[in-house]
């Protein structure tokens, strides 16, 4: 490691920096398939950042007794038995919100994010700095669920959380899948938007001074 | 990377030992969620009987009973589409059709029937209903117990506006066929292949009691 890592660093990089979904674009199939309202975001961000955050934790620990040969599968193991968990535990004790999720749950196994940590943080770094990785991660993958989920839901069904002020249809377009993707796609543009406008503003007044004859 | 190398004796013990300590701790939460998750099961069913009965003092998950009949038109032209000729024995068993009915009696006076009832010409698979139908063969009430439909257009058969139609109606006054295929049930726009395989459901649930009561 040429850089020192800081602890706030580490956890602030998967808020907005290297967001799992709107920056690393990663895990996008439960992202764009659970999030038809604020709530069922929610739930599968928790269940995600659970499913990170310990997956992270053991992956950490065990890191210097896993070859490297069979690292992978070891992994997956790992991962596939925390979301086993989570499964097992909404399906006991949230048992609406476990429906609503159906197969999404799952599939966290193969959500690239978890994998994706593990095999790139978590396998090289101390417990500690593991955990505030996934932690970070989680809650910015959580963010970005509740976000779109909150969008879809106010644009779709003209409600927040369950909550409905008037008894009007919204436009259903939103809470189907295209819906998904439009809205994740006007996120992300703003974000990238955003971002050109703070840090190279310059470089796009000589283009269009170029432009312009 | 690992201290460790991949010699073939590591990798045996450490897939092993990870793999086996897994099984270990996913047998322990499954023992310890085992009880909740069969509490919830038993709740959305006594949820879904409730809703659809009204009042009620004896325990209908302990009275109920199976009734096996043979399936309607519908289903079963859906099943000749789908199954191949080869396993005639095993196609047979699954044209029959096994529907749950628990009684629901206030002070030994048995009033509704709450009729656990599905299809599987849902838009996206299979339907399952709670039809309660009171002692006349009239639908008191219908609950969505689960189902796949498409969110904002066949997840509508859950709306009372669309349920409510049903209410009070009898297998005789009411022709239980939406009405793009010649019947009574105003199907909801958009989701003609749900509306219709709910009132597929409900109308199982009709004939089945109107057998049994004869």
């Amino acid at each position: 490691m040429k850089k020192e890592l800081t602890y706030k660093e580490t956890f602030t990089k998967g808020l907005l920096k290297e967001n799992p979904v709107f920056v690393l674009l990663l895990g996008l199939c439960p992202v764009l398939g659970v999030t038809t309202s604020a709530i069922n975001g929610l739930g599968m961000g928790l269940a995600t950042m659970f499913v990170l955050l310990m997956s992270n934790l053991v992956i950490s620990l065990i890191r210097n007794f896993i070859p490297d040969k069979v690292r992978i599968p070891s992994f997956i193991v790992i991962i596939a038995s925390f979301v086993t968990v989570v499964d097992l535990v909404m399906a006991g004790y949230t048992p609406a919100l476990h429906e609503q999720l159906g197969i999404f749950i799952p599939l966290i196994v193969v959500n690239c994010i978890v994998l994706g940590r593990a095999e790139a943080f978590a396998s090289k770094h101390s417990l500690l700095f593991s955990m505030i990785d996934g932690l970070g991660m989680g809650v910015g993958f959580t963010f970005a669920l509740v976000l779109l989920g909150g969008l879809r839901e106010i644009l779709g069904n003209l409600s927040l959380f369950g909550y409905k002020p008037w008894d009007m249809d919204g436009m259903i377009l939103f809470i189907l899948a295209p819906g998904a993707f439009i809205v994740l796609g006007l996120i992300i543009g703003f974000l990238n938007w955003r971002k050109s406008d703070d840090s190279k503003p310059k470089v796009e007044k000589v283009e269009k001074s170029v432009a312009q004859p | 990377m690992s201290a460790r190398e991949s010699s073939f004796f590591n990798m045996l013990v450490t897939l092993v030992l990870v793999t086996g300590t897994a099984a270990l701790s996913l047998g322990f939460v499954y023992q310890l969620t085992k009880e909740p998750i069969a509490q919830a099961r038993i709740e959305k069913q006594m949820r879904a009987i409730r809703s659809v009965t009204g009042e009620y003092t004896n325990d209908p998950l302990q009275e109920a009973y199976e009734v096996h009949r043979q399936k309607g038109e519908g289903q079963k032209f859906r099943r000749r589409h789908r199954g191949g000729k080869e396993d005639q024995a095993a196609k047979k068993a699954t044209e029959e059709e096994v529907l749950t009915f628990y009684p629901a009696a206030l002070n030994n006076d048995q009033q509704v029937i709450a009729i656990s009832t599905y299809s599987e010409n849902g838009y996206s698979g299979l339907i399952e209903l709670m039809v309660g139908i009171d002692a006349n063969g009239a639908i008191r009430n219908i609950e969505v117990v689960s189902h796949l439909e498409t969110p904002g257009l066949g997840s509508k058969i859950k709306d009372k506006a669309f349920i409510d139609q049903y209410i009070g109606k009898t297998a005789e006054n009411f022709d239980l066929r939406v009405k793009k295929d010649g019947g009574e049930v105003d199907g909801i726009s958009g989701a003609t292949i749900s509306s219709r395989a709910f009132s597929e459901a409900v109308k199982q649930a009709l004939d089945a009691f109107n057998e049994t009561k004869k």
